[in-house]
């Protein structure tokens, strides 16, 4: 893309000194003066130490968490609540395991933002982008089941497809393969990249993988832990067609063991070579 | 060579077993004790007051049917129990609704509940006589405290135990805050609805001997009651065995109504 277009571009998401402190019995500041701006169609992913504030962040994005200082716009409205512009893929247990594949997917299709003044164009139009998804994510015979006869794999493909359906302007994705075995993960990565090039949305992915965090992800934001802070911003050479095989350059392996490097000095967890060594000795 | 097919065990931890070995356990634990108390009561160790045989407790159970209106106890009992479960249920399930979705409703009324369910029902039989008088209401009354604070507390808990991630799925869907309660919370919650009221249902039964303590002249409590001042030992067990039963065929019930209810919950993979 080309760079000059994007800076002109108002950012879809625009975060400005956003900070995040959870009061309990023990105060803890999750996140401290976030600057960030997420382009339209840009695939963003969060990686970091774990308790780093990544979840946190993305929540605020969706309006599930409140800011305690700074400022945050999506769309150009500043967020205050959830709203079915921004959809949220969890890692697990969010699908309605008493609705079928389908009636899941269809969910948005029953609340009222989607309810109003439809014309039955509308409704064709609708259920036709149902049936769309499920073909997309390969879930075309298991339209009829119920989420507990799927497997893991199969059933964030339904979350996905439910979180696609309707056409939110923004996607966010806390660790939603974090689950999954590694081939089906990488099936999985594929897919998401061919629904981004499809749909057109925007999308901000968490990851503690920093392989996939590379491999989905146009820019690799960097979070370090107490308090929870972007470290470093990483913009990934790569185009939008990405194959597997891609994994194995030397650019691509580089750029992770530099990423991962910077995680461990960022979470104070640096490898004790000494110790390492010793461990061998015996 | 030879082959080794591995057998799980029946005493593997949480092994597999077959529904015929299953039914096969069951009638052993259910024959066992019946066998027991025959060979007892007819040994001649204890005396017939303090443990009729079977025999007599079937015979005394054939002559309260025919003589003294088994049926009409039986029906004025589950009556009394079905009312005041069903009035608890009918006002316990909102507000245990409301206790496990707004926490100021949670502060407002959990620990009140809480405080009151440790109340003895029974305590609350001279209160509910000097308030709603002796007649059908007051039994009723003495189930529905008997039942109603725990179930508040069931539902509530019932209702929170919907995953979070299911709730903040439908909200960035679009959903408002009744959308979320009746397309989220409440259908993701109603299998443990169910068997929340197929547990307080038991519960109703074992407090019906208390309350037909009241002034009462008929039902399988108020029959045990006065059986017990015959000294009809044989009547008492036929009594308890009679509402065991009861309960038993109303669990299945409840059980075969969550099956057919929720399918969706039985299926394998
Ligand atoms: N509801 C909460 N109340 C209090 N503290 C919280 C809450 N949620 C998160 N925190 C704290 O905020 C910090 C950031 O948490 P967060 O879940 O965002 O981290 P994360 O980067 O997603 O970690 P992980 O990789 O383990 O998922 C942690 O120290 C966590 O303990
Ligand atoms: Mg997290």
């Amino acid at each position: 893309m080309d760079a000059s277009k994007v800076v002109s571009m108002v950012p879809r998401i625009r975060i400005r000194g956003l900070g995040k402190i959870f009061e309990g019995t023990q105060q803890v500041v999750a996140l401290q003066n976030v600057d960030l701006d997420v382009q339209e169609n840009e695939f963003v992913t969060l990686v970091g130490a774990s308790g780093c504030g990544k979840s946190t962040l993305l929540r605020i994005i969706g309006g599930l968490e409140y800011h305690t200082s700074g400022e945050i716009h999506a769309g150009g409205r500043p967020v205050t609540a959830p709203g079915a512009d921004r959809a949220m893929v969890f890692q697990h247990y969010s699908l309605y395991p008493w609705l079928n594949v389908i009636d899941n997917i269809r969910f948005s299709r029953r609340l009222r933002v989607n309810r109003e003044d439809l014309t039955s164009a509308d409704v064709e139009r609708a259920s036709g982008r149902a049936d769309a998804l499920l073909n997309l994510m390969g879930l075309s015979s298991m339209s009829g089941a119920y989420p507990n006869q799927l497997s893991g794999g199969m059933q964030q493909r339904v979350a996905i497809a439910r979180a696609l359906m309707p056409k939110p302007e923004i996607l966010l994705m806390d660790e939603p393969f974090g689950a999954l075995d590694a081939q089906t993960r990488e099936v999985m990565h594929d897919l998401i990249l061919h629904v981004f090039n499809l749909e057109k949305a925007t999308i901000v992915f968490v990851t503690h993988d920093v392989e996939e965090a590379i491999y989905l992800g146009q820019r690799v934001v960097l979070l370090a832990p107490r308090p929870g802070r972007i470290d470093t911003i990483y913009k990934v050479p790569f185009g939008t067609d990405r194959q597997q095989d891609l994994k194995h350059t030397r650019e691509f392996l580089d750029m992770k063991r530099e990423i991962l490097e910077r995680i461990r000095e960022t979470s104070g967890m640096k490898t004790d070579t000494h110790l390492l060594d010793k461990m061998s000795a015996t | 060579m030879t082959t080794v097919t591995a057998r799980p065990s029946l005493w593997s931890i949480r092994g597999p077993m077959t529904q015929r070995r299953y039914w096969m356990f069951a009638a052993v634990g259910l024959l066992t004790p019946i066998l027991l108390w025959w060979g007892i009561a007819n040994s001649g160790w204890v005396e017939k007051v303090f443990m009729p045989a079977p025999g007599s407790v079937w015979a005394r159970t054939l002559l309260w049917l025919e003589e003294d209106n088994l049926l009409g106890d039986m029906a004025i009992s589950i009556y009394r129990v079905t009312a005041g479960w069903g009035l608890s249920a009918v006002i316990a399930m909102p507000i245990g609704l409301l206790i496990g979705t707004f926490r100021p409703v949670q502060a407002l009324l959990e620990p009140l509940t809480d405080f009151i369910r440790y109340m003895p029902a029974v305590a609350f039989i001279p209160l509910v006589m000097l308030w709603v008088g002796i007649d059908e209401g007051s039994k009723i009354a003495i189930i529905f405290i008997g039942t109603f604070f725990q179930m508040v507390l069931m539902v509530a808990e019932d209702v929170r135990r919907v995953p979070s991630a299911q709730i903040e799925a439908a909200q960035t869907l679009g959903a408002t805050r009744s959308e979320v309660i009746q397309l989220v919370l409440l259908p993701s919650a109603k299998p443990a609805l169910l068997d929340t009221m197929r547990v307080t249902m038991g519960w109703a039964w074992t407090y019906l001997v208390v309350a037909e303590l009241v002034a009462a002249n008929s039902g399988l409590g108020y029959a045990i009651l006065k059986a017990q001042r015959f000294l009809q030992t044989d009547k008492i067990f036929a009594g308890i065995i009679l509402i065991g039963l009861i309960g038993l065929v109303i669990d299945q019930l409840f059980r075969l109504a969550h099956r057919k209810a929720f399918p969706w919950m039985h299926l394998k993979s």
